[in-house]
């Protein structure tokens, strides 16, 4: 299962189009960081609208890629969390702490427009 | 009429998104709220990738409950692993001896209304867990 990365001028945008396993998550992380460093990128958007569950391992996975992002001097914005998704992920106790977070893809391009502003 | 009993082998973790797809697919036949479709399929999810850590291979079984004016799903997830040495222990929040993130059988007790764990150092493991529908 690829996940499409395109590039909007110094954003990546992922979108993952349906449910992933495990190893499918470690390919489209390693893919996602390769990105990041080729194409100097300065931020990365995941959208996770098509993701049926966010379990232990993937929250654990986006989280890796948030902060590896974050080493490369990068910003990375999750969207599209489902409000169902986001109901099981508090009640299993997982946490996305360090990355942020917006509605939409759009939330998340103007989300990544304000705090480029204010810099 | 939603199929009575399904089985899914779990040797890869492929096996993962399939027991949690076809969870997904029975729990909305069942008549599951979206919120607890979502729950049951991440439940099916944590159970499975247990049963791949720590016994390599295993079996979920999915099955349709009919209870006196309710309708519900079991979740059994079995192995015949090398068991749970310290069951008490392995439910505490942030307990894991696989590196991973210690959320899994409490978590997944969390997310469904009965939970039972049957476990035999050198035998293997079965956890069960029920959900029910809300009328």
């Amino acid at each position: 299962m690829m996940v499409p990365i395109l590039k909007q001028g110094h954003v990546l945008i992922a979108t993952i189009m349906a449910a992933l396993s495990d190893e499918d998550m470690r390919q489209f992380r390693e893919a996602l960081l390769d990105r990041v460093v080729t194409s100097r990128a300065a931020a990365v958007i995941i959208d996770v609208m098509a993701m049926d569950v966010l379990d232990s391992f993937a929250t654990r996975t986006l989280r890796e890629i948030a902060y590896m992002t974050r080493l490369r001097g990068a910003k990375t914005v999750l969207v599209g969390v489902q409000p169902e998704v986001a109901l099981t992920m508090v009640q299993l106790g997982l946490h996305l702490e360090g990355v942020a977070t917006a509605l939409d893809l759009e939330e998340g391009l103007a989300y990544l427009d304000r705090t480029k502003r204010r810099r | 009429m939603a199929p009575c009993q399904v089985r899914v082998p779990i040797d890869s973790d492929s096996d993962i998104v399939i027991a949690r797809q076809k969870g997904r697919a029975l729990a909305a036949e069942l008549g599951f709220s979206p919120t607890d479709v979502v729950r049951i399929a991440t439940a099916i999810s944590e159970l499975a990738r247990n049963v791949l850590s720590y016994a390599a291979s295993g079996e979920i079984r999915l099955e349709a409950l009919n209870g006196r004016n309710r309708s519900g799903i079991a979740i059994i997830a079995s192995d015949r692993g090398p068991g749970i040495a310290d069951v008490e222990r392995a439910m505490q929040d942030a307990y894991s001896t696989s590196g991973g993130l210690g959320l899994g059988l409490p978590g997944v007790r969390r997310l469904m209304d009965e939970f039972t764990i049957d476990s035999t150092v050198g035998q293997g493991t079965t956890v069960s867990a029920t959900k029910w529908c809300r009328q």
